[in-house]
């Protein structure tokens, strides 16, 4: 019994005839969720009464499955064990009933409507009922227990289910009419419920059920577990509730199938797994099972409806890392809470019987449910600047805050010196073309490049020249200092190696185009970029390391972080090389060029890119943690702070998220778009705006 | 490129067969009397002792051992390390690549032999081959994450397609001067012990009562003793998708990475397993260490493990 059968062997199965199939576990079909299954027209949709776990779906359903989508089907591997000597045959070689066949002189068999490792479920005729055409739904279970007392045991199993079975009267129930068993085979005999399930209805309909239509489903479906659960002696469980058990029939009306009496027949394998996965509770797999493990199912199965995310094709219990509106945005929220509470993995946590769960459903059906919106509340109209001060033009570049002044480089061709608690004018120093780059604050002075071509070194208290160093092209590139010398790059494609305190020129290194980069030194090594699309690793002596080609330039500067160096490039994607070698050891593309110049923290790695989107990466696997969508393009570079992460972009507004989640916490708007990095000290935001302003923001 | 037709002769039938130009691995052949022993140790059942091999910079110890429980050693291994000193060197190189085969008769062996065979192939070839010929680092060339990722997708379409009905976990580490790639499906580990620090378990197992310890419903305990512990939600074999769980970790002086089947990580607790390492004079004689303690606790699965350290 243990290991692989074949299934069954019915020549129209053609092409996944070799597809082998393990006991105790569903089938499961591989596709991306954006794949919609439209079965073929000509597909019979009527006359399906659906089987156990482990049986599959007629010949023609599985066909049309295999060949829409081209993917083999998937099964979960069993434990690993060698086969024993005495392996039983599979059941679907025994040779089912064939048309015309007859039961107990009774049941003619019609046909087969089913086929699965357990035997088949068959379409029959009752011939008691001589002068009409009685259907009944006749499911064969086949006894392959290899020792007598194991077989009298099933069967007596088999039979007291049966009865309790008989029993039951609910309008969602089929009515069970016989049972029987012959030979090693053991027969129940059912309703013929005409109509589909809803595994079915899910393939075959485009887009997503309406919330309502759902919601009548699962008051339904509350309705037959209270009955179940409520039974006397002893509450009967269902055990195994997911789409395929659940029938529409052709009233709209649901029915409840397979009540899993089948599994009888998995001879007493020690924590044979009752339920299918992915709609199982966590606790069936301690041997628990008990009314509550239903409401977990029929979270589930409503999960799956609901978001068309299928949990058998995801890692199990992930149902709270795949919220249902991440598939389908139109879900309430209401109804996300309720499903989130019947689907806690701690049995306590859930919702305590189906009775309570039917009425906050009800609730929601009397009620029109929200929309779920993307972010939480924005507290925008709270956030105010403590102060802000006027340039004469555009702000492109961070600002530099050092001791308590705060220098603003703008285009106006002006750095200006401002006390930072106020934003009091102290000094200013005039170039003779626009302040593109953030200034360095060190030893006392400012240091800055402008697109007059020159580098600058001012005094910080007063604002005095102190030293200037010519280049033959403009300054975009923001200057670096370390080790008493001040790096930075121009448009005449050098870059420069100055002595701080003396403005005497070092050394300078040829690139193959602009270096508007801000170059950075890690480990005793240089790293930039240049417009031409190079990434280079010098060492202090200007001996090249390695250099790492894209395929379009790079305006942005590189951050390092746990020995990776990471960087975004016009070429759309963004790069994560390894400092030592340069070697690439991730990228991920984004939908367009990105300019920022990424920020990291706690193992994740911050950058936003002109898609309009701001994403949070984790840095070693290269994997998208969150994502946050402005509409707008995003220039500027993020910075982290007290667990969030603050942003601009061109909509002219300043973002503030929090950094794990990725939840707006709040934004605020000014006149022009924003494409410098936040500079942040002492909980103060200090940030410049093309709309001419530079503000000091409470963070 | 006479390195690859070495390859090819090594993983060729013995008739000398060539490979194709599109470098399709060839099915191991299993009967005994055509399997060069030597190449291939512990198949078979055949116990055999830890290998070694040093280099300057890596220095690595492997074993692996069918246990005392199973006839068939199903799990698969494949190293390579890559050294030369001279003006230009290449840069260190070491790829080690461990599966555990799954699947009833020969099944098991059959998969792991084959996917372990496919990773390799497709390493050597798109990061190894490359390197010796001097390429530049460039946008052009995949990101080393995407190729571990590339590889071992590649072993799950061979396996799906010639062993249907089998499946193996895979877990393969690539060490590209001071850095490892990882890419990895199933419940086989790869821990780290980085040379200031904790031990690491660097890979996820894929395994349902992972999870279940994972969301508070499975103690660690429970989990070790649970009838389904095997049973994993992803491996290599099980269809034409796959999601492959790839990540980087820079390595430095000192540190030492262990991989391992469950045969030797179901056997041992983690602590146990480093302080046998800690203890040991080699890496070699770590890995035989290990395997004895796994036997003695048992020896319920096959023991493979390779312990690498960073000169």
């Amino acid at each position: 019994m243990v290991g692989e059968k074949e299934r069954s062997d019915k020549p129209q199965q053609g092409n996944h005839a070799k597809t082998k199939q393990t006991r105790g576990l569903s089938q499961r079909l591989r596709k991306p969720l954006s794949i919609e299954r439209n079965l073929p027209p000509d597909l019979p949709a009527a006359e399906l009464v659906p089987e156990t776990a482990m049986a599959a779906s007629s010949p023609t359903r599985d066909e049309a499955k295999d060949s829409e989508l081209g993917t083999r089907k998937v099964s979960r591997l069993e434990a690993r064990q060698s086969v024993p000597a005495d392996a039983s045959q599979p059941a679907s070689t025994e040779g089912l009933l064939s048309e015309g066949a007859q039961l107990q002189s009774r049941y003619r068999i019609l046909g087969r409507i089913g086929v699965g490792g357990m035997g088949a479920v068959y379409k029959a005729q009752d011939l008691r009922f001589a002068n009409v055409q009685r259907l009944c739904a006749i499911k064969e279970m086949i006894n392959t227990a290899p020792d007598p007392q194991v077989r009298q045991m099933i069967i007596r199993n088999f039979e007291r289910e049966a009865s309790i079975l008989a029993t039951l009267s609910h309008p969602a129930i089929p009515q069970v009419y016989d049972y029987f068993t012959e030979g090693s085979r053991s027969y129940l005999v059912q309703e013929f419920i005409h109509g589909k399930d809803l595994e079915d209805l899910l393939a075959e309909t485009d887009g997503f059920f309406s919330e309502s239509r759902v919601l009548d489903w699962a008051t339904q479906l509350c309705d037959v577990l209270t009955y179940l659960h409520n039974h006397e002696p002893r509450p009967i469980i269902f055990r195994d509730l997911k789409p395929s058990n659940v029938m529409l029939d052709d009233h709209d009306r649901i029915r409840l199938v397979d009540f899993g009496i089948a599994k009888l027949f998995q001879s007493g394998e020690k924590g044979t797994m009752i339920g299918t996965e992915g709609y199982s509770p966590p606790e069936q797999y301690r041997g628990v099972a008990e009314p509550r493990g239903d409401i977990y199912a029929l979270g589930a199965t409503m999960h799956h409806l609901l978001s068309k995310q299928d949990p058998r094709l995801e890692p199990p219990f992930s149902f709270h890392e795949r919220p249902i509106y991440k598939t389908n945005p139109t879900v309430s929220r209401e109804l996300v809470d309720i499903l989130d509470k019947a689907l806690e993995y701690d049995i306590n946590k859930r919702w305590g019987s189906s009775e309570e769960l039917k009425r906050e459903f009800m609730g929601l059906l009397g009620v029109q449910g929200k929309p779920r919106g993307e972010t939480g509340s924005l507290i925008g109209g709270s956030v105010k600047p403590l102060w802000r001060f006027a340039c004469e033009d555009e702000i492109r570049t961070s600002v530099a805050v050092d001791d308590d002044l705060v220098y603003v480089p703008s285009y106006d061709n002006n750095v200006y010196a401002l006390e930072m608690e106020t934003g009091k004018f102290v000094w200013k120093y005039p170039t003779e073309g626009g302040v593109g780059t953030s200034p360095w604050v060190s030893d006392g002075l400012v240091i800055f490049g402008s697109s007059d071509k020159v580098v600058y070194a001012v005094e910080s208290r007063s604002g005095r020249l102190v030293w200037t160093v010519p280049t033959k092209a403009k300054i975009f590139s923001s200057p670096y200092g370390e080790f008493g010398h001040i790096f930075i790059g121009s448009d005449d494609s050098e870059l420069y190696a100055i002595h701080l305190l003396s403005g005497r020129l070092a050394w300078t290194y040829k690139t193959d185009g602009a270096v508007r980069s801000t170059p950075i030194i890690r480990e005793n090594t240089i790293f930039f970029a240049c417009e031409m699309g190079m990434v280079y690793a010098l060492t202090l002596n200007r001996d090249i390391k390695w250099r790492f080609r894209a395929r379009r330039g790079f305006l942005s500067s590189p951050y390092v972080m746990e020995g990776l160096l990471f960087i975004g490039s016009l070429d759309w994607n963004f790069y994560a090389l390894d400092i030592r070698s340069g070697w690439a050891a991730w990228r991920y593309r984004t939908g367009g060029p990105i300019v920022s110049t990424p920020a990291g923290w706690e193992g994740l790695i911050f950058f936003g890119s002109a898609d309009g989107y701001f994403y949070a990466l984790d840095a070693a696997e290269g994997r998208l943690v969150w994502r946050h969508q402005v509409g707008e393009q995003i220039t500027s570079s993020p910075t982290v702070y007290g667990g969030n992460v603050y942003f601009g972009a061109v909509d002219g507004a300043l973002y503030c998220l929090d950094a794990h989640s990725g939840t707006l916490r709040w934004r605020y708007q000014t006149e022009g778009p924003i494409t410098a990095a936040p500079v942040i000290v002492d909980d103060v935001l200090y940030v410049g705006s093309m709309d001419h302003y530079v503000y000091a923001i409470p963070a | 490129m006479w390195l690859k037709t070495w390859m090819d002769r090594l993983f060729s039938n013995n008739s000398g067969e060539n490979s194709s130009e599109e470098t399709q691995p060839v099915l191991p052949k299993t009967s005994p009397e055509l399997q060069p022993a030597s190449l291939v140790p512990g198949v078979r059942g055949n116990t055999v002792k830890a290998q070694g091999f040093s280099s300057g910079v890596l220095s690595a110890g492997w074993m692996t051992d069918v246990g005392k429980v199973r006839s068939h050693n199903e799990d698969g291994l494949f190293i390579f390390m890559g050294e030369q000193q001279s003006s230009d060197a290449t840069p260190t190189f070491g790829l080690f690549v461990l599966a555990d085969g799954m699947g009833g008769h020969e099944a098991g062996e059959a998969a792991s032999a084959l996917a372990s065979r496919v990773v390799a192939e497709h390493l050597m070839a798109q990061v190894y081959l490359p390197l010796l010929d001097g390429q530049e680092r460039a946008a052009t060339q995949p990101a080393l994450t995407e190729v571990m990722e590339d590889a071992v997708s590649r072993a799950n379409r061979y396996v799906s397609e010639r062993l249907p009905g089998s499946g193996t976990t895979l877990t393969s580490c690539l060490i590209l001067d001071g850095r490892v790639f990882i890419g990895h499906v199933g419940d086989s580990r790869t821990y780290l012990h980085a040379a200031d620090n904790a031990v690491q378990q660097l890979t996820h197992d894929h395994s349902v009562v992972s999870k279940l310890v994972e969301i508070g419903q499975l103690t660690l305990e429970e989990a070790a003793v649970h009838p389904q512990r095997n049973m994993l939600y992803r491996a290599v074999g099980q269809g034409t998708v796959l999601d492959v769980d790839v990540m980087t970790h820079s390595l430095k002086h000192g540190d030492q990475l262990l991989m391992c089947s469950d045969g030797l990580w179901g056997a041992l607790p983690d602590k146990e397993m480093w302080r046998i390492v800690e203890e040991a004079p080699t890496v070699k004689d770590a890995c035989t260490r290990l395997v004895a303690a796994a036997n003695a606790a048992g020896g319920n699965d096959n023991i493979t493990v390779i312990v690498i350290k960073i000169l």
